[in-house]
């Protein structure tokens, strides 16, 4: 998980409602793609859209508490650290919340 | 030895005990050499620092073959990746190349300007691609021709694959194995390959003359064009190259070139090292250098070892074992004697193996040959004094195993030479096994022998994964993987156990199918996170265990269940087949392959309107529309008016027909009708693996029914035979007859049956071509057509419950089911782009490249 080397700023991306639950959804977050997913519990994620291995559609993958699985190789990233747990490279996590009026924020 | 200990970064009294190993070079051989280092108990000795001028880990070079076909992923081909080294403390310097070793001072070099003392130094600097001289190769500053590749590394490979997918004309220079290698995997990209080889016949540095020209014949039938007993005159180009020139004036149009003209020794660090060098670095039979160099030894391709270099996988590895032995001082007396040259390969898709001589050389030497050049098959061996001197194995390699360990022990070979190539009343492959010497290798990928294999079980892996862990064999290319098996089971003896987990329907939930269903009918679960929350261990949900779970609960609970859309894999959530750029395709239901010029007309309208990548006609009878993006699908399906074709689901996919007895003159049953009939009927249901279907009006078969997961063949006379458990994909099998029956209604009541059966006990992801072996066609016959076990009723009863409540999924496209659920998820990255096929090429449309780029809403305009 890279650390911002620059000032980090909040982005307000969209209504919690445009994630269905369980799923992701790809937003462009400051110039860049992000996959935000909403996991069941309730916790949203951010992390780069494109996967490091062939560039497949992370927000296209399924999910659990833990991971993201790419559709097209099946490679597993932790949606918290980033690292793969099937030997890829690691994705770039942005800290996401969701503020009180329901907007989902990313820092980026 | 001392060592400074002023460091405060490193551990002061390891530091002080341990000697400073230093290899040079990351390929297979010196970090072969490394792990059998570490095997010996090597890190309690060594602090150990490994070079390697390529930025990675460690991969398989032999499997770089595979990666340019398209077999294997970039990925799967790393030995020991960058986290290996770390764990086990090496130093790796990834991308670092070294510039000299100075022997007296003790000192490594590196091009970075950086020194590296070292107690004990192993050189493993490899080979690099020998490029002969020929006219305008090079540029006038010395550099390659654009469009000149090697194949050596993972980079060439990548540079090559990225030209494969841009060109369509290549050469390859070389037609030795590396060569054989480029030109099969350049002709799978679809790309017209030239093969000039010098020499009068294919891989004669292998083979004979006679075996040379069969597989001559086996490449050629690839469409790959040969040419031997050419010499390449030179590469006509100014800064690309265009072409290759032969010496009577003839030039081979060529994008891209391929020089495959064998390697040579990387020699160069050692010669500014000042070490003995002729072809290779002199090595003795302890794998140490020549003169008074101090404790530098050398193994792998760089090395000349009593006169012979090797660049062949199974000499490196026992030279790593010798040198680590003494390393290590586990075997102060190990020797390396030099390999026998025995080579088992797949080359171009053709088995290889050639152990000794490839012929005859003496008057009273025997020769026994077989050759059938039509099936690419060509087998012979050389007798001297009764002993195995020699063997050829092309295109059929069953009796490796025996002749292997007749050529390695010099064993008595049967009066009946003949039965040296074929089975006739000896022992077959699978006594073979038991008979094997311990010391005969299985996996030449890794080297390991069926002894090392007896040991990992006797150690207690008594697993095929288990013992693939333990050894490693089987983890290369995996074709021996069957051997590995086979031997574990005979040294296992019954204590064989099966993984636990193997027989879970699905990783995250610890229950094999029929339990699983129990508890889910027990306790009534219809939802996939309810499975997780009372079953798996934890309650924890499984991201790689949810569309088995979505799957078998759609298959349990027909009149619906609660439906969740993350239980669904992508192509599930919108009914399309995700491509490798992020676009879809689509394939409209076209019945029985029987279509109108309406359909055909809308299709084509569709293409236009929605910019389509390519259109295609599947092997399945319908046609594709390939590169539609996710956005665009709703419109697609509206505009198509077609109901789903289900190319994407595992599910009921498609029924192939052949014309039946409207046209053909054969016909003998109307096939065509039945076909649409079982479509019509079985459409879209969940089945545990993707269900092939196929009618036909005779036995011969026009629709190729007999490799269908369930194959229907007219006989006449009304009659129908109905054939499960069919294949002819990555395994090819040919279908069992399940029974003969009087009408078509018969054969749709037995198909449904054998569909049902299948949906409630097949595993996850089985085709029946793997269900019906499993449990045998005469217990499934027992069960569908005797009704052996009072379950037919029910069967069909269950299927007619799902049958009822189908719904075209495409329906969806009018009232989206989740928000955003066509909203496109594509990256913006350029890679991967799918390069259209050129305009006026087959199948090409417009000439410029699609790129998805800019697909995604930005947060402003994110509501739809």
């Amino acid at each position: 998980m890279s650390v911002p080397t620059q000032r980090a700023v909040r982005h307000d991306v969209c209504p919690l409602d445009e994630l269905p639950v369980g799923e992701g959804r790809t937003y462009v977050v400051g110039g860049e793609q992000v996959a935000l997913f909403r996991r069941r519990s309730g916790r949203v994620s951010a992390v780069q859209a494109a996967c490091p291995h062939a560039g497949g559609p992370l927000a296209d993958g399924q999910i659990d508490e833990r991971v993201v699985v790419c559709p097209l190789h099946q490679n597993a990233f932790d949606l918290d650290t980033g690292e793969s747990t099937t030997g890829a490279a690691p994705v770039r996590v942005h800290p996401c919340s969701v503020g009180p009026d329901g907007r989902v924020t990313v820092e980026l | 030895m001392t060592a400074t200990t002023t460091r405060t970064d490193t551990i002061p009294h390891q530091r002080s005990r341990k000697r400073r190993l230093v290899v040079v070079g990351n390929g297979m051989a010196g970090a072969r050499a490394v792990e059998e280092v570490l095997e010996r108990g090597g890190a309690e000795q060594f602090d150990v620092t490994v070079f390697g001028a390529e930025p990675y880990g460690n991969y398989n070079r032999i499997m770089l073959s595979h990666v340019l076909t398209g077999e294997e992923e970039e990925d799967s081909i790393f030995l020991n990746s960058l986290p290996w080294y770390t764990e086990n403390g090496i130093d790796l310097r990834a991308g670092v190349a070294v510039e000299r070793v100075d022997t007296a001072a003790r000192v490594v070099h590196d091009a970075q300007g950086g020194t590296t003392p070292y107690d004990v130094l192993v050189l493993a600097t490899g080979a690099t691609p020998f490029i002969p001289s020929m006219d305008g190769l090079h540029r006038a500053d010395g550099s390659l021709l654009d469009g000149v590749f090697a194949f050596r590394t993972l980079d060439d490979t990548r540079a090559l694959l990225a030209a494969a997918r841009q060109h369509r004309r290549a050469v390859v220079i070389g037609g030795g194995l590396l060569g054989l290698e480029a030109a099969y995997g350049l002709a799978t990209h679809g790309v017209q390959v030239d093969l000039v080889h010098s020499p009068k016949h294919l891989m004669n540095q292998q083979l004979g003359p006679e075996a040379g020209r069969v597989l001559r014949r086996s490449i050629e039938a690839l469409g790959i064009r040969v040419h031997t007993g050419v010499r390449t005159k030179g590469v006509r180009g100014t800064d690309r190259v265009s072409g290759v020139e032969l010496p009577d004036g003839e030039v081979l149009d060529a994008d891209l070139v391929v020089v495959a003209a064998g390697i040579r020794p990387n020699t160069e660090v050692a010669l500014r090292s000042g070490l003995e060098v002729e072809r290779g670095v002199l090595v003795d039979d302890r794998m140490r250098c020549e003169g008074d160099v101090g404790e530098v030894y050398a193994i792998g391709e760089c090395v000349q070892h009593r006169g012979e270099t090797y660049g062949l996988v199974a000499p490196l590895w026992e030279q790593a074992g010798v040198l680590a032995d003494h390393l290590t001082g586990a075997d102060p007396d190990a020797e390396y004697h030099g390999s026998r040259t025995a080579t088992k390969l797949k080359v171009a898709g053709v088995d290889v193996v050639q152990m000794g001589l490839p012929g005859p050389e003496r008057d009273d030497d025997e020769f026994v040959v077989f050759s059938e050049p039509h099936r690419g098959v060509y087998l012979n061996v050389v007798i001297r004094e009764g002993r195995l001197v020699g063997a050829t194995l092309l295109g059929d390699v069953r009796k490796t195993a025996f002749l292997q360990q007749a050529f390695d022990q010099g064993l008595p070979l049967p009066e009946e030479r003949t039965s040296l190539l074929f089975d006739l009343g000896t022992p077959g492959e699978e006594v073979g096994v038991a008979e094997l010497a311990d010391g005969a290798q299985v996996c030449n990928c890794n080297g390991v022998t069926k002894g090392a294999i007896v040991q990992a079980v006797e150690g207690g892996a008594t697993s095929l994964n288990a013992v693939m862990g333990a050894t490693k064999a089987a983890k290369g290319c995996g074709s021996c993987k069957s051997a590995v098996e086979q031997i574990t089971q005979w040294a296992a003896g019954g204590n064989l156990t099966v993984d636990e987990s193997a027989n879970w329907y699905v990783p995250g939930v610890p229950m094999a199918k029929p339990e699983l269903m129990a508890a889910i009918r027990e306790r009534g679960l219809k939802s996939v996170s309810a499975v997780f929350r009372e079953l798996a261990p934890g309650g924890t949900e499984d991201a790689k265990s949810k569309m088995g779970l979505t799957s078998l609960l759609r298959m349990m609970w027909p009149e619906g269940i609660e439906e969740e859309r993350d239980g669904r894999f992508i192509n599930d959530r919108v009914h399309a087949n995700i491509q490798r750029d992020g676009t879809f395709s689509v394939v409209p239901q076209m019945k029985g392959g029987v279509t109108t010029p309406e359909q055909l007309r809308k299709i084509a309208d569709v293409a236009d309107k929605y910019d389509v990548g390519m259109v295609k006609v599947t092997g399945g009878q319908r046609i594709d529309l390939l590169g539609v993006k996710k956005e665009d699908l709703p419109r697609v399906w509206k505009d198509l008016g077609m109901p789903s074709g289900y190319a994407y689901g595992k599910s009921v996919r498609t029924v192939k027909t052949c014309v039946g007895t409207d046209f053909c003159r054969f016909g003998l049953g109307d096939s065509t009708k039945l076909g649409i009939d079982l479509e019509t009927r079985f459409q879209g249901i969940e089945t545990p693996a993707k269900l092939k279907l196929g009618v036909v009006g005779c036995p011969r078969n026009c629709a190729e029914a007999y490799v269908k997961d369930i194959g229907v063949v007219a006989v006449g006379g009304g009659k129908w035979e109905v054939h499960v458990g069919g294949a002819a994909g990555a395994s090819v099998r040919k279908a069992d007859l399940l029974a003969t029956v009087d009408s078509p209604e018969e054969v749709i009541t037995l198909a449904g049956r054998f569909i049902q059966f299948y949906r409630e006990w097949g595993n996850w992801l089985e085709r029946t071509y793997e269900f019906v072996p499993r449990l045998g066609v005469e217990r499934v016959r027992a069960v569908l057509v005797d009704d052996s076990d009072g379950m037919a009723a029910g069967l069909d009863e269950r299927m007619q419950a799902t049958v009822d409540n189908y719904r075209d999924p495409w329906l969806e496209g009018e009232q989206p089911v989740t928000p955003g659920q066509f909203r496109p998820s594509l990256p913006l990255v350029d890679l991967p782009l799918v390069p259209r096929r050129p305009a006026g090429a087959p199948g090409g449309l417009a000439p410029e490249v699609h790129s998805n780029s800019n697909a995604v809403p930005s947060t402003a305009e994110v509501s739809r």
